[in-house]
């Protein structure tokens, strides 16, 4: 099966093909069924390459598919890598694919754009393939371009918004940034080692210069800042939220913005040697997941805190990657991968039954209506806020525990961070499920249950979400955990922990007591003082506006980047019109106006053309014989 | 037969003949005068070829002669052919009145 | 008589016939009068080719120039019945500016020769390279290749002069002058 692993990406590629030439011909429940069983069929087969894999000897397979460069120096094949780190995201990306595929049939259904929805859905989750899968940094490079682009399409799915196309561009631009680095990144890997393979490059990275590879390790995680959305290339995040909600919950939340965290570990060698890289890499993750959990604190919109939130938890899977508890961070994007989707889609399936309204202050009361919805809601966030026994409990454990290791003041920011997840968490669970209904009379009236196929995929999810922790059970505890062991032979450096048992239970203790403590300050203020945050254009406390306004990240980057680029454009084309554009006419000018002279020589008489002839002839004969 | 003549005569003879040529070339209107006009330079041309070819004893020019003749002939029943077409359309072989080269 | 041979007596006259009977080819304000007088001229030519020993150009000429050429010119002339009131006449200055130009370049060749060295003539009657004989025998090995090509040339010609002669009723040229 591991041979015939081109079927992965091979099912979504049919899959976008049918519905990207005969979308508009066949019927919507057909195009919806063939996009989600190509993304379910991926997922079959990659289970069943995982337990291959499981059961194998040699844990690293290298499938060549065909030569794809070929000159000189630059050989490079068309592989694909079959290893415990790719076979596991590919079950991710796979099966919460599917999933989200099968809720977006029911989420999409009275959208004109059926079939193309879920052409760009298959197409982003063959780029998502091709990006684990690829052997080699170019052909994630591909897939990683690909995904951005998606990403696009989909932000702008509702292209007649200019607001939505803008957010659309706004991803994509931000993600450039992060791709030239990245890109850079990839060129510097060619030159030092001669290849771009995984397999033929981290052998020989130790030998490497050790400038070199922090270079090396610096210009990746520019490109992993800009497609995970850290500081400062995370605005693009929440702005993203402007596509449907499924397509928030696929891409921004489950495996797009992984794709950073997946680079880093697949090129996890380039950190390990580079102490300033690593340490770089920490200390953005950990302020990016303060920064975006502190304007996570007061945003309205339903979708824009789960964004912040999605961007205050990548920052944490980096902190988690940059003290070197790589098998963490994956566990934590599993897991993540579980909740956060389910986050998303019951936030969709919240608006689904709103009609549309985003706005949280809008809301209120929904667990009458939304029994399904708010139950699966209520795991995720408990999971989320690090209840302990569920999923994200144990994931952010290992993170923070493996940070406090390290160094115990980025522990303490990232504990403070989670802290406040738990905080809004539960703020958005309050305001959208409890107290009285807040919209409209008309809305309430139409308040539903969503269809089963968006509550199927929130009770999978959810199940997920409360049992996905055993898959890395805190080894103190006497268990296994299995994660460490599956992710262990690609970890080429490795610090095992030497944290004694007691200052872990302590550190658990820690965090299980802070995350309760939160959840209760958000239940005495949204539950019991039913506060509801101030309707807009309220003067709100200064520190609070600001924070609603997310620090003015985006007016601070209008000012220093846009403004000045407005400023030397226009500088530019006034030295394009006046300057340039004179010396460009004035040439075309001169040419005209000496033709227009030479062209009185064109008489179109034969008899001067011969009298011209002549002289011409003479006066070679006289230079010529003098 | 002895022939005491200079060579440099036989070139003036080609030249003065040659220049007469395109005299008439550059002084006549009817592209048929012009016509036998060109006919006059290659002849002179030609009996320059033919005055060489006997002072280096060598048949080379009186060939090329014979062929300058054969490409004369062909040039003459082209180039009339296409003038008596000419004229078939505009009643003239004035080159004064044939400018259409200008458009 | 002058201290000339009969060589250099012959070569004087016909030169000064052959340029006499051009410049009447040019200045002639009859174009038939023109053919005529070309056809003087060519025989002038003819005669050098004979000072000069070569027999079958001579022959050649007459026949080529003088009876197809010229005659072709004639039939034209006659064809297109021009005669010397419809005759169209260059402007005064043109001709005179014609003229000059012909003199400065008549004066460049002059200056051209003026340095090369006096040679003289002086192969015998033993030359025999200007008979039929000589030159067949040229021509059929050394220059064989160019003589099939000629033959190519002159079909050439001949489909080409037909083609473009023949009356077209399809093709309407405007008939602007």
């Amino acid at each position: 099966m591991i041979q015939l692993v081109a079927l992965v990406p091979l099912f979504p590629l049919i899959g976008f093909l049918i519905n990207g030439f005969f979308g508009k011909k066949i019927s919507k429940s057909l195009a919806g069924l063939i996009a989600t069983l190509a993304v379910a069929a991926s997922f079959v087969v990659s289970l069943l390459i995982f337990f291959e894999l499981e059961h194998a000897e040699v844990k690293s397979h290298v499938v060549t598919i065909f030569s794809w460069f070929n000159s000189d120096t630059l050989k490079i094949p068309f592989e694909f890598v079959v290893d415990p780190l790719s076979s596991w995201f590919l079950l991710i990306i796979t099966g919460i694919g599917s999933l989200i595929h099968l809720y977006s049939t029911g989420y999409m259904h009275d959208d004109e754009g059926f079939a193309r929805f879920f052409t760009y859905l298959n197409l982003f989750v063959f780029f998502m393939l091709l990006l684990v899968l690829g052997n080699n940094y170019l052909i994630m490079f591909v897939g990683w371009e690909g995904v951005g682009l998606c990403s696009y399409l989909l932000i702008g799915f509702w292209f007649k918004n200019t607001e939505y196309n803008n957010a659309a561009k706004k991803a994509f631009i931000m993600n450039r940034i992060g791709d030239l680095g990245f890109l850079l990144g990839i060129i510097l890997i060619f030159i030092t080692f001669g290849s771009i393979s995984y397999n033929q490059v981290f052998p020989i990275a130790s030998g490497a210069n050790g400038t070199t590879v922090t270079a090396i390790a610096l210009l990746l995680f520019i490109g992993a800042m800009g497609k995970s959305a850290q500081l400062p290339l995370y605005t693009w995040l929440p702005d993203a939220m402007a596509g449907p909600t499924p397509v928030s919950a696929l891409i921004h939340a489950a495996t797009m913005v992984t794709a950073g965290i997946y680079m880093i570990v697949r090129s996890n060698i380039f950190y390990s040697m580079s102490e300033i890289a690593s340490e770089f890499v920490a200390v953005i993750g950990v302020i990016t997941a303060l920064f975006a959990a502190v304007i996570g604190l007061f945003q309205n919109d339903i979708k824009k805190v789960l964004a912040y939130s999605t961007v205050s938890q990548l920052g944490l899977m980096f902190l988690g990657l940059g003290v070197g508890a790589y098998s963490s961070s994956v566990f934590h994007v599993t897991t993540h991968a579980f909740f956060k989707a389910l986050l998303f889609l019951g936030a969709g399936s919240v608006i689904h039954a709103m009609g549309g309204e985003q706005d949280m202050r809008k809301m209120g009361g929904l667990s009458k209506h939304l029994k399904i919805t708010y139950a699966t809601m209520a795991i995720a966030t408990l999971a989320i806020s690090g209840f302990p026994g569920l999923s994200g409990f144990f994931s952010k454990d290992e993170i923070l525990a493996h940070t406090y290791e390290h160094s115990p003041v980025l522990w303490f920011v990232g504990q403070v961070a989670s802290m406040l997840t738990a905080f809004y968490m539960f703020r958005l669970l309050f305001l959208t499920f409890f107290g009285s209904f807040r919209g409209t009379h008309e809305q309430e009236h139409h308040l539903h249950e969503s269809p089963s196929s968006m509550t199927i995929p929130l009770i999978v999810l959810a199940v997920l979400s409360l049992v996905g922790g055993v898959l890395g059970l805190p080894e103190f505890w006497g268990m296994t955990n299995w994660m460490h062991h599956h992710l262990d032979v690609l970890i080429l450096h490795k610090n095992p922990s030497t944290m004694p048992h007691d200052t872990e239970w302590m550190l658990m203790g820690i965090a299980v007591a802070s995350a309760l403590a939160t959840i209760y300050v958000a239940y005495v203020i949204y539950r019991q003082k039913h506060i509801v945050p101030l309707p807009e254009g309220e003067k709100m406390p200064t520190l609070q506006r600001i924070i609603y306004h997310k620090f003015y990240v985006d007016e601070i980057y209008d000012a220093l980047v846009r403004k000045p680029l407005d400023a030397m454009s226009a500088a530019f084309k006034f030295i394009d019109t006046k300057f340039i554009d004179a010396v460009v006419n004035g040439v075309g000018d001169a040419v005209n106006g000496g033709s227009g002279l030479v062209r009185k020589l064109q008489t179109g008489h034969i008899g001067f053309y011969i009298f011209a002839m002549v002289i011409g002839i003479i006066s070679i004969l006289f230079f010529v014989f003098n | 037969m002895l022939n005491g003549i200079p060579i440099n005569y036989y070139i003036m003879l080609s030249a003065i003949l040659f220049i007469i040529g395109v005299v008439g070339v550059m002084a006549r209107r009817n592209a048929i005068i012009i016509f036998m006009c060109i006919e006059l330079m290659l002849n002179a041309v030609n009996l320059l070829l033919v005055s060489f070819s006997t002072l280096h004893n060598d048949a080379s020019g009186q060939v090329f002669v014979f062929f300058i003749m054969a490409v004369a002939a062909a040039e003459v029943a082209v180039g009339l052919a296409i003038l008596s077409m000419v004229y078939r359309h505009l009643k003239t072989v004035d080159i004064d009145l044939l400018n259409r080269l200008k458009n | 008589m002058l201290g000339l041979t009969i060589t250099q007596w012959l070569f004087g006259i016909l030169s000064l016939m052959a340029i006499m009977f051009a410049l009447m080819v040019v200045f002639t304000r009859n174009p038939v009068n023109s053919v005529l007088y070309l056809v003087l001229t060519f025989f002038c030519i003819a005669g050098h080719y004979l000072l000069l020993n070569a027999q079958f150009l001579a022959v050649v000429h007459i026949v080529v120039y003088a009876g197809a050429i010229m005659v072709l010119f004639l039939f034209i002339i006659m064809l297109m019945n021009l005669n010397p009131d419809t005759e169209p006449r260059k402007h005064i200055m043109t001709r005179l500016i014609a003229g000059v130009i012909g003199g400065v370049l008549l004066f460049v060749f002059v200056g051209a020769l003026k340095g090369a060295e006096q040679l003289q003539l002086t192969q015998s009657g033993a030359s025999q390279i200007g008979l039929i004989k000589n030159l067949g025998h040229v021509l059929f090995t050394e220059y064989l290749f160019p003589f099939e090509i000629t033959s190519v040339l002159l079909l050439a010609a001949l489909v080409g002069a037909i083609m473009i002669g023949k009356k077209d009723t399809n093709i309407n040229v405007s008939r602007n002058s």
